[in-house]
């Protein structure tokens, strides 16, 4: 046994053969001693601490030289047990958990959420105009945001630096947005069964008008730095290739599904929400590769400006119209408003059921406490989540709490294309490949 | 379903709302008859044309809140799937995955396996379900069916503990490798711990009171 000196990259005998430690820095005696040794099969574990494994995932490597052989993923380093938690609170109070899965996309899985819990009530056809027209708006304003991520940290990961800086500066102005009108950047559970949790601020729509402007202007930035780029190309042309075939079998959805050159966006295969009323186009590349996922995404950016813009046209129509079911067996009893320390009960609402009347105080408690019943059955609502298809399976028995609600993410299924984009290829080319597919580790573990 | 008794489904405490004899018993939609409406019909009737043994195969069919539901028998599960994916007037060339559901009180049938089905060709869902026994929880597995299923039925035995035969690596991919227990199981429960906050000390959601 030789003994190793680098501290960077300790090693240890184990029963399936020398393992070693590599911690970071100089990787060169490491390669010269395994070059030295008679092994021909490498296997190296990528995570789950990794900067360029888009969060705790780990990948199992099979290495011939650089050519990876074989690929699995480990995943399940953040696990938290959502779905088991929404069995022990009420229906609404399952938004908060549910927001919390694919951290970057929480409108959508707020959406979904709500979507099949309004299915399992039937009062899917009551749901007020104005707060589906707010959905929308939220969510393409959130596919922007989340797009962003995928596009910085995905050139992040291949090395370019700059495109990183533009795309957060820009998330951030959506971000900004989400703070005016929910109070939270992130996590706002601010969708609800029924609606959503207050309407609007005001002078709102002018500040999302004046954004959508300013990122037009600011897409192009990105824009010109990769589009068309002779490095980026050559980092990313027929780089993780996956046919329509393998996307039906896989049940990939998403970006990756349509850069076969499938058009399949629910929001116009199986609108909801309205999605019926807006006119956007579906973007397609017919590459199957890193480069055709990178394009959709910077065109998809534009389409949700162009859908936001609608949506505010619509909304200064249905000014003062309400934005929660009239319904007030399940209808949150409180208009919310943003105060100076979040969101919280407007001060009209506390001192009707403080001072005015002693009803209105027994139904908001009866409603926030106990909750409201949904009839016993199942249902499953899918939503096109910047990611894909993200769709909620959920069972009542009748109670005032979930009996079951299941998530089928996106980023979880989607993630299991990695072996079939990446067997084959170069291990520089991994990294690529996964940016592409873009998981949220929230979403993947949930 | 299950039974709520009294005016708040209070349990554990008194309940003094002189309403403690009410019950009320919550029962899940049961069999549907023809017509079914929509492109149900026609998904019913394209599958039994196509597929030999569907009366066999087929314990019933629910129609609820505009989505079908089909019962299937595990022992009759691969060959519906395999008929459903390969019929051509049927094409449901996308399987979203497999989730599971405990229902403690169905004895015989306590965990269902709920399989969604997408087919891109006719933009159609449908919804299978297979109903196993606790004491004998194996399925046939459908990765041969389709791919994707992979993870879906890994994440559903590690929560639920169904086995599904011929996975070619059914181990657990969410929990740790030596977990004890399925999590997802109704009788698995949920922990925590109580937490003092500023003299007051609140339960872990599981054991405070609650209104069913």
């Amino acid at each position: 046994m030789t003994i190793h000196s680098d501290p960077y990259a300790e090693s240890r005998e184990t029963t399936e053969g020398r393992v070693y430690s590599v911690t970071g820095g100089d990787w060169d005696s490491l390669a010269t001693e395994i070059g030295a040794t008679k092994e021909e099969r490498v296997v190296v574990n990528m995570g789950p601490q990794h900067p360029s494994t888009h969060g705790v995932l780990r990948i199992i490597l099979e290495l011939e030289g650089e050519t990876v052989t074989e690929v699995r993923c480990g995943i399940g380093y953040l696990h938290t047990g959502i779905e088991k938690n929404t069995e022990y609170r009420s229906w609404t109070q399952g938004v908060t958990f549910v927001t919390r899965m694919d951290y970057l996309a929480p409108i959508f899985n707020e959406t979904a959420y709500c979507l099949s819990v309004e299915k399992l009530l039937g009062i899917t056809d009551d749901i007020p105009e104005r707060a589906s027209v707010i959905r929308v708006l939220m969510m393409e304003l959130n596919r922007i945001s989340s797009h962003m991520v995928a596009l910085g940290t995905g050139a992040l990961e291949l090395g370019a630096l700059s495109p990183m800086i533009f795309a957060f500066r820009d998330r951030e102005l959506v971000l900004d947005l989400f703070e005016q009108i929910s109070g939270l950047r992130m996590n706002m559970a601010y969708i609800r069964p029924g609606g959503v949790a207050q309407d609007i601020p005001a002078g709102s729509i002018k500040k999302i008008r004046e954004t959508v402007d300013q990122l037009r202007i600011n897409f192009k930035d990105n824009e010109k730095l990769l589009v068309g780029n002779t490095i980026w190309m050559k980092r990313t042309q027929n780089i993780g290739y996956l046919d329509l075939a393998g996307c039906t079998t896989l049940g990939i959805t998403g970006p990756v599904l349509r850069s076969t050159g499938l058009p399949w966006d629910l929001r116009k295969t199986q609108p909801y929400c309205g999605y019926e009323n807006y006119d956007f186009d579906v973007i397609t590349t017919d590459s199957a590769d890193v480069y055709g996922r990178f394009l959709i995404r910077m065109k998809e950016l534009e389409q949700s400006l162009r859908i936001v813009e609608q949506a505010c046209d619509k909304l200064e129509k249905l000014e003062g119209q309400p934005v929660m079911v009239a319904d007030k067996k399940i209808a949150w009893p409180s208009q919310l408003s943003v105060g100076a320390d979040g969101m919280g009960n407007s001060l009209a609402h506390i001192r009707e059921i403080m001072g005015e009347s002693m009803e209105s105080l027994i139904h908001h408690f009866k409603l926030v406490t106990e909750g409201f019943r949904v009839p016993a059955g199942q249902a499953y609502v899918a939503v096109e989540s910047p990611r894909g298809e993200t769709g909620v399976h959920v069972v009542s028995d009748g109670g005032t709490r979930p009996y079951r609600v299941h998530f089928r993410e996106p980023s979880f299924n989607n993630l299991q294309s990695t072996s079939a984009m990446c067997e084959g290829s170069m291990i520089a080319d991994v990294i690529g490949a996964i940016a592409s597919i873009d998981p949220v580790m929230g979403g993947v573990d949930r | 379903m299950s039974e709520d008794k009294g005016s708040f489904g209070v349990h554990g405490t008194g309940d003094t709302s002189g309403y403690s004899g009410l019950v009320r018993t919550q029962v899940s939609p049961g069999s549907s008859e023809r017509p079914f409406g929509g492109y149900f019909d026609d998904v019913a009737d394209d599958l039994e044309r196509a597929f030999p043994a569907f009366s066999e195969a087929i314990e019933k069919i629910v129609v609820d809140r505009g989505e079908l539901t089909l019962y299937v028998k595990r022992t009759h599960l691969f060959d519906t799937a395999m008929a459903l994916r390969n019929t051509e007037t049927l094409r449901f060339e996308m399987c979203m995955g497999v989730n599971g559901v405990h229902y403690p009180e169905e004895s015989g049938r306590e965990l269902h396996a709920v399989y969604a089905l997408l087919s891109l060709t006719h933009n159609r869902r449908i919804r299978l379900e297979v109903a196993v026994p606790d004491s004998d929880p194996h399925i046939p597995s459908l990765v041969e069916v389709w791919g994707g299923i992979n993870w879906h039925e890994r994440e559903t035995y590690d929560m639920f503990g169904i086995i599904f035969d011929g996975h070619p690596g059914l181990t657990r991919i969410l929990m740790p490798d030596d977990w004890q227990g399925h999590p997802q199981r109704k009788d698995y429960p949920l922990g925590g711990i109580p937490i003092e906050y500023k003299g007051a000390t609140t339960p872990p959601p599981s054991e405070r009171r609650s209104y069913r």
